[in-house]
């Protein structure tokens, strides 16, 4: 039976494409269902609250809600935006991620797309994620919506080159730019986190992918006390959802790339790997979130003065060490 | 005459179809009743309950109420505190600016009637004199169990809503919620 599953979409591999493309952009709008809840579940405890409870067991079903509630409001296009820019700035946010999660390898063989540069693909498909925050603070006609999307391209600018020096770091390492040879590097050599520039890079990927992520300490593209809700002001319903869906679908995938370059992605004794990439991918998120519901917010100047002052040049001489004691 | 009725006349037409679309309208009403997202809106004391009642003791997010600073994203207005008449044009705005399933909780003496203001020139008697109020919480400010009591209130009444009353449909007259003061200081 799957013998004969395997053999027909091997003679129709338009097929198969397909099939991998609805279950991965699938799992990309289901991941946020969860990752909200837990994000609302620990800020709760953070906070010393329960956080959802009311909805399905233990609010389990509170995501799902608010998803089919979305789903149903209205859907309010401002007079005076600009309204083909309004209208795509949600999708390509959502597709930068989908794009995202295509090279990403979950278990030995699980990857939709092997690619040999996968990891240059990363970077350069995470950056259409900057472009749709611009589009939708530009064309929104809004004040609060263009200085988000502003102080949304300044930032992840900045955060984006020391982020690319520290993961070159580990492809200088390991010797390669595909996801998966250099999770098989570190299953046959041991994980990256213990090698000490690796160590260093790691520190500042887990820095730099907060401010990717727009998470609290740099939370500056929608800053609720100051930007009403930054660049999705003028945004309700389901193109709100989508922004929404990206963002934290996008800190699923920053985790799972983390737990790929530096902490062996599926390595690890007894589980089965596909578990094993998960946990390492949930325990991140915690720390996340974790961080998120603790520290206050910087201004925009700090924010980048930190960047361009602290981490671009360690992680540049970082990048030497890791040359140095990385080629072979 | 009956939205309803007509709707039902078409529904039966369809054989099977009444089913469908009746559980199709249960699961829209729970979506909607589930996560009530609220515009921050404090105005006076009343609001400081109101952050009280999201706050660690009362958390209002378990029942998915959460504050959204933006009326794009916002089902439900708390009205929380007396409404200045310098005040009122920008609530109708912000009333305005929210899509459409919306609701508006008018909370304390003051958005209700005015409350101790009620003499008072330049305090608008009670906030219904613009927008349409669904739940009156009373009390000088309401204890977080008096709101949390006008918000369950407005669950169960959005649970029973029916399919075309929130669709563009012309509005049914609606009865409002009336909760009335409770505890030693009110």
């Amino acid at each position: 039976m799957i013998a004969a599953v395997i053999q027909f979409f091997e003679q129709h591999p338009l097929l198969w494409t397909f099939v991998k493309a609805v279950v991965l952009a699938s799992f990309t709008l289901m991941i946020p269902l969860a990752v909200i809840w837990i994000e609302r579940k620990v800020a709760g405890f953070i906070q010393s609250r329960l956080g959802p409870l009311h909805v399905g067991p233990h609010g389990t079903l509170q995501t799902v809600a608010d998803a089919l509630k979305l789903l149903l409001k209205e859907d309010i296009v401002p007079d005076g935006a600009d309204k083909r820019f309004f209208y795509i700035a949600p999708y390509i946010a959502f597709i930068s991620t989908v794009l995202s999660f295509m090279v990403l390898p979950f278990a030995p063989g699980w990857v939709a797309l092997e690619m040999n540069v996968a990891v240059l693909f990363v970077i350069g498909v995470s950056l259409f994620n900057v472009v749709s925050i611009l589009m939708a603070g530009w064309s929104s006609n809004n004040k609060y919506s263009l200085l988000g999307g502003l102080r949304a391209v300044a930032q992840l600018l900045s955060y984006e080159i020391p982020m690319v020096l520290s993961v070159l770091a580990v492809v200088f390492y390991t010797g390669s730019l595909s996801l998966t040879e250099i999770v098989e590097y570190q299953v046959k050599h041991g994980w990256n986190i213990w090698h000490p520039p690796i160590m260093i890079a790691a520190l500042i990927y887990f820095i730099c992918a907060l401010a990717e992520i727009n998470r609290t300490p740099f939370d500056l593209p929608e800053a609720e006390s100051e930007l009403v809700s930054g660049f999705n002001t003028e945004y309700s319903g389901m193109r709100f959802a989508f922004f929404f869906a990206s963002e934290f679908a996008n800190n699923f995938f920053i985790t799972a790339f983390a737990a790929a370059l530096f902490f062996g992605g599926w390595d690890g004794p007894i589980l089965p790997p596909i578990v094993w990439t998960f946990l390492k991918v949930f325990v991140m998120i915690f720390v996340f979130m974790w961080v998120r519901w603790t520290p206050p917010r910087l201004r925009i100047d700090q924010i980048l003065r930190f960047a361009w002052q602290l981490l671009v040049p360690v992680s540049l001489v970082n990048l030497l060490f890791a040359i140095a004691l990385g080629v072979k | 005459m009956g939205v309803k009725e007509r709707l039902e006349k078409g529904l039966i037409k369809v054989p099977g179809g009444t089913i469908l679309i009746a559980k199709m309208a249960d699961i829209m009403a729970w979506a909607r009743k589930s996560s009530m997202w609220s515009l921050t809106f404090g105005l006076s004391c009343c609001a400081i309950e109101m952050m009280a009642t999201a706050a660690s003791r009362y958390d209002l997010d378990r029942f998915g109420m959460f504050f959204r600073a933006t009326p794009r994203q916002a089902d439900v207005m708390i009205v929380a505190g007396w409404v200045s008449v310098k005040m009122a044009p920008f609530i109708k705005r912000l009333y305005e600016q929210m899509p459409e399933p919306k609701y508006v909780i008018a909370m304390g003496g003051c958005a209700s009637a005015g409350g101790p203001y009620r003499d008072s020139i330049t305090i608008v008697k009670g906030v219904d004199q613009f927008v349409p109020v669904d739940v009156y919480v009373y009390g000088c400010p309401p204890r977080p169990e008096n709101l949390i009591l006008g918000i369950l209130k407005l669950q169960e009444r959005i649970r029973r809503e029916h399919l075309a009353e929130k669709n563009g449909l012309p509005k049914p007259v609606r009865e409002p919620i009336i909760i009335p003061e409770a505890g030693a200081t009110g």
